[in-house]
């Protein structure tokens, strides 16, 4: 890790504010490399997930923009999770993971391999003919993350997606989203508000402050990958995650700090 | 408690599964209620004949005040000839008009849902054909509309789109918005959003509405014919109950009646039928409890 990754985008100066006087986002400068997992970690109305929005080009900033360095990524080469796993309640698990797709005007029978491939992935293979109430909280978010990445996208978007799922869920996917990355070398900008994950998961943290949203602090996670279960207990770990904890603590403000303690 | 833990494992059946005292009342509770549903209805019915004939034979009442509930039986069989070719009538317009209740409201909504402006700009007119009695909307149309078979189509629509519309309306605007932001991001043209996620999303609602118009369909059709009085060829089971009462026929009337139940009963089963079974597999409303 001599040479950083060349930059993909560029947030330059982004703001965000709302009619209501909220400003969800002021000055956000921040530099997404190629291949970066990338956490946004901050309390809830930090605008992260604003943040996230814009990037995705589902809301437009106030002032500032996106630089994409001459190579912008048209839509599908743009991957989103959601934290609610956002099925079709009434479509199978192949027709939801070939809804993206099927939008581009793919058909079922082209879009069979592709759909196949990332259900693999995703380690649902057999699951085709499921409706998603039929599914668990975590297989429902599988199939989720095999909707994003079934048009092979170049960057990941994820909006706090594994917030609603149980402890050794969580865990699991975890995992199975770094392999993903590893293997499959897209970005990833993953929005959470847990240390643990955030340091378990990325290369890079971006510890973001609230009222108005702005990133307090970019830290760097140096820890080598494939990181396993094994590092969840390692000390190397614990100590990051005091670090981030106290980032975190301070762009919340001395008196919250105070009440970690 | 752990005395009586160690008495309980004792007393263990051999069956496979350990089923507890308050599993097995509630599981006759379950039994009991599935019969119920059934033998409950038809008990009170059955009761409710047993008094109507005792009125009738204790206070010495004539038929042509209130028949007894046989002659009313053997009557619907003996003028099954004058009375079926007028229930295929207003089964006829029924259907038609629901038909077309259904085309016309979801168009409708379809229509509002492309656009705020257009939904605020229509909708009240929707509003106010359907809280105008038909009744007093009819004397026009029957100056208006020359057909018959128009007329009575005209007039039950009337009276069924309006819950199909307000329904699917509804629906249709009731879609997840996470999702909508994931069709934009898959650059989903409008008719792509309509398609694959709203009209989907608004199916539980327009089968809810279509259940409320199947019934109103129906009275608007009779309604209509009481009104028109109509004649001849082409009359419905109203024109036939209009008829018995000048004739003083009441037990033709009364099977007449009870044609017109039958059929709305028949109406409403094959609506929810349909219902469920295209809901079963996802929406809330239509799934089987197991807990």
């Amino acid at each position: 890790m001599t040479a950083y990754p060349p930059a993909q985008l560029t947030l330059r100066a982004i703001g965000k504010s709302f009619a209501s006087g909220t400003v969800a986002l002021e000055d956000v400068n921040l530099v997404i490399r190629e291949g970066d997992f990338l956490s946004l970690l901050g309390p809830s109305g930090c605008g992260k997930s604003t943040a996230l929005r814009i990037i995705a080009g589902l809301s437009s900033p106030t002032s500032g923009h996106l630089d994409w360095h001459g190579a912008e990524l048209e839509r599908g080469e743009i991957g989103f999770v959601f934290q609610e796993p956002t099925l079709l309640p009434w479509a199978s698990v192949f027709d939801n993971v070939w809804l993206p797709l099927r939008l581009r005007g793919v058909s079922r029978q082209d879009a069979a391999r592709e759909v196949a491939d990332a259900l693999e992935l995703v380690h649902l293979t057999g699951f085709e003919k499921a409706v998603p109430r039929e599914l668990s909280g975590g297989m429902k978010m599988r199939v989720s993350i095999a909707r994003s990445l079934v048009t092979r996208p170049r960057m990941l978007l994820m909006d706090e997606p594994f917030a609603a799922l149980d402890e050794i869920t969580r865990f699991k996917l975890n995992a199975d989203i770094l392999d993903l990355w590893r293997e499959r070398g897209f970005t990833v900008v993953f929005v959470t508000h847990s240390v643990f994950e955030s340091v378990f998961l990325s290369n890079r943290i971006a510890v973001m402050a609230a009222r108005p949203g702005r990133i307090f602090r970019e830290m760097t996670i140096d820890a080598p990958y494939p990181r396993t279960e094994a590092y969840r207990t390692s000390p190397d770990y614990a100590e990051t995650c005091r670090s981030v904890s106290q980032a975190l603590g301070e762009a919340m403000g001395e008196e919250f700090a105070h009440g970690l303690h | 408690m752990a005395s009586t833990d160690v008495a309980g494992r004792g007393e263990r059946p051999a069956t496979a599964v350990t089923v507890d005292a308050e599993e097995l009342a509630r599981l006759r509770a379950t039994r009991r209620e599935r019969i119920g549903r059934w033998l409950m209805p038809l008990a009170i019915m059955a009761l409710a004949l047993f008094v109507w004939d005792r009125i009738c034979v204790l206070n010495e009442i004539p038929p042509y005040i209130l028949p007894r509930p046989w002659l009313v039986l053997t009557t619907l069989w003996e003028d099954a000839g004058i009375l079926f070719p007028a229930l295929l009538v207003t089964l006829k317009i029924t259907a038609l008009s629901l038909l077309l209740a259904a085309v016309g409201g979801v168009g409708l909504a379809v229509l509002f849902a492309q656009s705020r402006w257009v939904e605020m700009s229509f909708f009240p007119f929707a509003v106010v054909l359907q809280v105008t009695p038909i009744v007093a909307i009819f004397p026009l149309i029957n100056i208006y509309v020359d057909n018959q078979t128009a007329k009575l189509l005209l007039c039950a629509w009337i009276v069924a789109f309006f819950p199909i519309l307000s329904n699917t309306t509804l629906g249709l605007n009731s879609v997840d918005r996470n999702l909508i932001d994931y069709f934009k991001l898959n650059g989903a043209s409008r008719w792509q959003m309509l398609w694959h996620l709203r009209l989907p999303a608004a199916m539980p609602y327009f089968l809810g509405g279509l259940k409320i118009a199947g019934g109103l369909a129906l009275i608007g059709a009779v309604v209509a014919e009481f009104v028109a009085g109509a004649a001849g060829q082409e009359s419905g089971l109203a024109s036939r109950i209009i008829e018995a009462g000048y004739r003083l026929k009441i037990p033709r009337l009364f099977a007449a009646l009870v044609l017109i139940s039958l059929t709305g009963i028949l109406i409403f089963v094959i609506l929810s039928t349909v219902s469920r079974l295209m809901l079963r597999r996802w929406h809330e409303s239509a799934i089987e409890q197991e807990r």
